[in-house]
């Protein structure tokens, strides 16, 4: 009687399922997966970003002479969910390759199973940089800029300073520590005379601000580097502030320039802060940068976030790689992939590299201000990531053998 | 020393949005023996509501003012939801309501999305309190003051309202008795309503009291939702003070958990909750439960019995079927299958031990995850072979299980249900934690099959055997004598032990079964996505299972299965749909409703009513 009920749903959801396979072929597919409701804030934009470029796509001809569609696919923030999604995609939908998730072990599950099945996975949000290098396989490519990247940025604008005692706080969880970890290394090379004086781990999301800033305090750091990001950064913020923590203090924060962090500040932003971000309203009139924000601001009504930025580059990447592909079958895909250049992104021409898969997207860096009521990077740049990667014999090292 | 005084006040300060929501829960736990998931939910939508009020009213007034009324709004949305999805549930199995207050958070996180968008929103500072005080010259910010004030008002409103008013001995006694209350001509349900409706208000001051600190976001309802059970845990299910002592002494160790053991955030409060219940197993100021707390009240068991001749050529057909299905299904059928039947032993096992045993587990993913790392485990850093690292994954769960059981089976009810919650965090985060071995929320990767097993099909196969076997398994040990010795503890222990059963022993094995079985699916799990992650052990997980089972029916012996194959289906379905949360909520309320013995319970009663053999056919 339970197997019985089983079979009867199980069937009933095949049928109604299997005429989606049915269609003939009048579009190219790729299958997109992510946390569109676990994570609404991040996801959001980035979907208006990959369809603003998909818009553009087709309307300048779709990629081998048929329109480019992506499937979006909720999988709940659940790696095992993403991977039956992703088979779903792949052998039902008729997807010819993967990409999506913010979340960095989503990423890596999905990462994992491409490479067992012999299907192409475009990571495009992933934080974790063990995609490309301590778990790195010739299937996954990656999008978003390196954390080590810009943990190096900004350990290399600490070492200009006179700062010797520094106290980190980080989420607990893998990015929090990779991201820790990456500081501390590049400084240390950079300036070995620094000390790190306090180490705070709050829970991701569960932050116990006015405990963290205390403990800060008590430390008596010359400077501080932040990896909280979203609420946690707005209640230790506010704490801060209020408690003085970053008075005449060196504060370098990771992402914390982001849009998608800085906004919801509003006039409480912090000021003087070293960090990382996308400055869209910054940019100069006729640079490609200013022509996508202008594009994605009418079509959508919103202002961009990193977010839409790299859902943007996410479709182009992937419409690049099927043109130079010439077909739509894995194997070409991976080849054409293997140090591809996207010509005309946001930010010029980006490069997906042969040694690691990694793409050479970049990092704005700059210092928060509060002006009209609103946080914003000034006096900031565009870096480019090749000096800051480690070097190729590390990272071949780090890459398990291919 | 001045400066240990301002962590201390940082932890009075911390401990007035908890108390606020803690009490709340812990008055409508002891009334009404709900254990409300939603009550996070009802804590966000204070923070939204809150920040809407006081961007409309100005000034002071108008600050103190939205919070108010944001109380009452809160508490008027409480009422609805108690008078239209619980009170035709009341008479269902105990617990069974949980299933229901699982859906109403998902109804409301998609609700709040809608109404109030994605982005997080920054509270409102509260007027003239902005900046800080000194005291002993240690800066302590102005609203943290003014928490700390409000708070012993509230405990001593809180306080005179139950002890003072007649209200509040209505409350008592129906915390006592609830059944007298009714037989004394009270009319109970407009009791509970009322004390669902304040127990929400609370929940939605407390997450508007805490604006000025924070803010409102979509992921505060289940941010929130762990400490406060931790919380009424330790204080004692029903007791305010103990909510007040609980919120403070978590609160407080907190702060200093993060200035001397920055590592210990995630797991600090689990610690001292396991530690207070293996020590006090009533929590501070908790009373003994009362009995028939052990999801078996209303009315006795229909007894159960094997299929007869009809029923077992049915099973056999449908195994026949699902044996063929790779001749006539696609590749992703028989993915979507393999998910179905681990995901049906996972929930059988639990099954096993809370419909046959009585035990109700909110830790259940410790032994699923538990399994499944064990075996990852020994793949990802000894290479052991797949058929020697997938036997491994039962035994190290049921082993982990007999550890966690030794410490929670002394324990009953829902406090058992609690320290089994404690143990699966522990687990949790170990599994988060230990980097070294675990790599964290990086998981483990590439964790496959070895090469015979490693196509489609023939997994197909290797999981259908396993989990069909794995829950006839468990089937055939509860018609078994020793299910019998198991569900005689249940209905009554004293007459067990008078019988000369070790009724405890019986349900430290039957614990320990459990977690085996739910390991060999965390087994077939691993292999079959090929990676794992510390999620397989979150709280999340459990109750997945434990919603599948309730849904499918409690009562029933394929409750857990019928409702994990239901549960499997109808996400994936919805999930392809934009506001999935919001019709899977309103599904599982639907079922709830119209079905309060389970799908499997309810659709038995039709049947049995088609026949027209209302009698016992036994």
């Amino acid at each position: 009687m339970n197997v019985l009920r089983r079979t009867v749903l199980a069937t009933a959801a095949a049928m109604a399922l299997v005429p989606a396979a049915g269609f003939a072929q009048d579009t190219i597919k790729v299958g997109e997966i992510n946390h569109y409701k676990r994570m609404a804030a991040f996801a959001e934009p980035y979907k208006l970003g990959i369809e603003l470029a998909l818009s553009e796509i087709n309307e300048s001809g779709g990629v081998l002479g048929k329109d480019l569609e992506f499937i979006f696919r909720d999988d709940q923030g659940d790696p095992a969910e993403a991977v039956k999604i992703a088979e779903e995609l792949m052998t039902r939908d008729g997807a010819v390759m993967l990409t999506g998730t913010i979340l960095s072990h989503v990423g890596l599950a999905l990462s994992s199973f491409a490479a067992e099945k012999g299907y192409l996975y475009l990571a495009s949000e992933p934080l974790a940089d063990s995609l490309v290098w301590k778990s790195g396989n010739p299937y996954t490519f990656r999008l978003r800029t390196s954390t080590w990247v810009q943990a190096a940025m900004l350990a290399e604008e600490a070492a200009k300073t006179d700062a010797i005692r520094y106290a980190t706080i980080a989420p607990n969880y893998a990015y929090g520590q990779d991201a820790v970890e990456a500081f501390k290394e590049n400084l240390k090379r950079l300036k070995p005379e620094v000390e790190f004086v306090a180490e705070q781990w709050p829970a991701l999301f569960k932050i116990d601000a006015g405990a963290e800033v205390q403990a800060i305090e008590r430390a008596k750091p010359d400077a501080i580097y932040n990896v909280t990001f979203g609420t946690d950064l707005a209640k230790f913020v506010r704490d801060g502030g209020d408690r003085g923590l970053f008075d005449g203090r060196h504060v370098y924060g990771l992402l914390t320039g982001e849009p998608e962090y800085l906004e919801p500040l509003g006039d409480e932003a912090p000021e003087g802060w070293f960090v990382t971000g996308f400055p869209w309203y910054g940019l100069e009139d006729g640079t490609p940068g200013k022509t996508f924000v202008d594009a994605y601001t009418e079509a959508t009504g919103e202002t961009p976030k990193i977010g839409s930025l790299v859902g943007y580059m996410t479709a182009q990447s992937i419409a690049a790689a099927i043109e130079a592909a010439g077909s739509t079958d894995t194997e070409a895909l991976v080849a054409a992939f293997e140090g591809l250049t996207v010509e005309n992104t946001p930010i010029g021409a980006l490069t997906y590299r042969e040694i690691d898969n990694q793409s050479t997207l970049g990092a704005w860096v700059g210092t928060t201000a509060v002006e009209d009521g609103k946080g914003v990077m000034v006096d900031w740049e565009y870096k480019d990531p090749a000096p800051y990667m480690p070097s190729d014999e590390d990272i071949t090292a780090m890459r398990p053998a291919e | 020393m001045a400066f240990l005084f301002a962590q201390f006040l940082t932890g009075l300060a911390n401990a007035a949005a908890l108390f606020l929501v803690a009490s709340g829960l812990s008055l409508i736990f002891g009334v009404t023996r709900i254990v409300n998931f939603a009550h996070g939910s009802f804590y966000m939508l204070g923070a939204f509501i809150g920040i809407y009020l006081m961007e409309i009213l100005p000034g002071a007034v108008g600050f103190w003012g939205a919070i108010v009324l944001t109380g009452l709004a809160v508490g008027l949305i409480g009422a609805v939801v108690e008078m239209v999805v619980l009170r035709p549930i009341y008479r269902a199995p105990e617990l069974f309501q949980l299933v229901a207050t699982f859906g109403v958070i998902l109804v409301i996180q998609d609700l709040a999305l809608m109404i109030w968008g994605a982005e997080d929103r920054l509270g409102p500072r509260a007027p003239g309190l902005r900046g800080v005080w000194r005291i002993f010259g240690e800066p302590v910010p102005k609203y943290d003051i003014i928490l700390i004030a409000i708070t012993p008002f509230i405990l001593f409103a809180l306080w005179y309202l139950i002890t003072k008013t007649r209200l509040g001995v209505l409350v008592r006694a129906a915390t006592q008795d609830r059944e007298m209350v009714g037989a004394l001509g009270v009319n109970q349900a407009w009791l509970f309503t009322g004390v669902f409706a304040l127990g929400s208000a609370l929940a939605g001051w407390g997450g508007a009291l805490q604006l000025p600190k924070g803010g409102a976001d979509l992921l505060m309802d289940f941010n929130i939702i762990g400490a406060v059970f931790v919380v009424v845990v330790i204080g004692g299910m029903g007791s305010l003070p103990g909510a007040f002592i609980a919120s403070v002494l978590i609160s407080v160790l907190n702060v200093f958990g993060v200035t001397y053991l920055p590592q210990s955030t995630l797991v600090l409060m689990f610690v001292v909750m396991a530690v207070v219940l293996i020590i006090r197993p009533y929590g501070l100021l908790g009373r003994e439960e009362v009995a028939g707390e052990h999801g078996q009240v209303g009315a006795p068991e229909t007894p159960i019995r094997p299929y007869g001749p009809v029923g077992q050529a049915l099973v056999a057909a449908l195994m026949l079927v699902l044996a063929l299905l790779p001749l006539f299904a696609d590749q992703f059928m028989l993915i979507l299958t393999i998910d179905m039947v681990i995901f049906a032993l996972f929930a059988a096992s639990l099954h096993f031990i809370l419909g046959s045993g009585g035990l109700v587990s909110f830790g259940h993913a410790a032994f699923f995850g538990g399994g499944a790392y064990a075996a990852a485990l020994l793949v990802f850093h000894t290479d052991t072979p797949m058929e020697l690292a997938f036997l491994f994954a039962p035994l190290a769960a049921g082993l982990l299980a007999l550890g966690i059981g030794w410490f929670c089976i002394r324990l009953t009810g829902v406090y058992f249900a609690m320290l089994t919650l404690a143990f699966s965090q522990l687990v949790w985060s170990l599994a988060f934690q230990w980097r070294a071995v675990t790599r964290g929320d990086d998981g483990l990767v590439n964790i496959w099959p070895a090469e015979w097993l490693s196509g489609t099909e023939t997994y197909y196969y290797f999981a259908l055997i396993l989990g069909v076997g794995g829950i006839l398994f468990l089937r055939h040990v509860i018609h078994s004598p020793f299910g019998y010795a198991l569900r005689a503890g249940r209905d009554s222990p004293r007459q067990a032990e008078a019988t000369g059963i070790d009724v405890k022993r019986v349900q430290f094995v039957a614990f320990a079964l459990a977690g085996a079985m739910a390991g060999l699916a965390g087994g077939i799990f691993v292999f079959a996505k090929g990676s794992v992650f510390p999620t397989e052990l979150e709280i999340a997980k459990s109750f997945d299972a434990l919603i599948v089972v309730f849904l499918g029916g409690v009562k029933t012996l394929a409750g857990g299965v019928v409702g994990a194959s239901f549960m499997t289906v109808v996400e994936d379905w919805l999930t392809r749909l934009e506001y999935w949360r919001l019709l899977l909520g309103l599904v599982i309320i639907a079922v709830v409703i119209l079905m309060p013995e389970g799908i499997v319970g309810t659709l038995r009663t039709l049947w049995r009513r088609i026949r027209n053999t209302d009698e016992e056919r036994v």
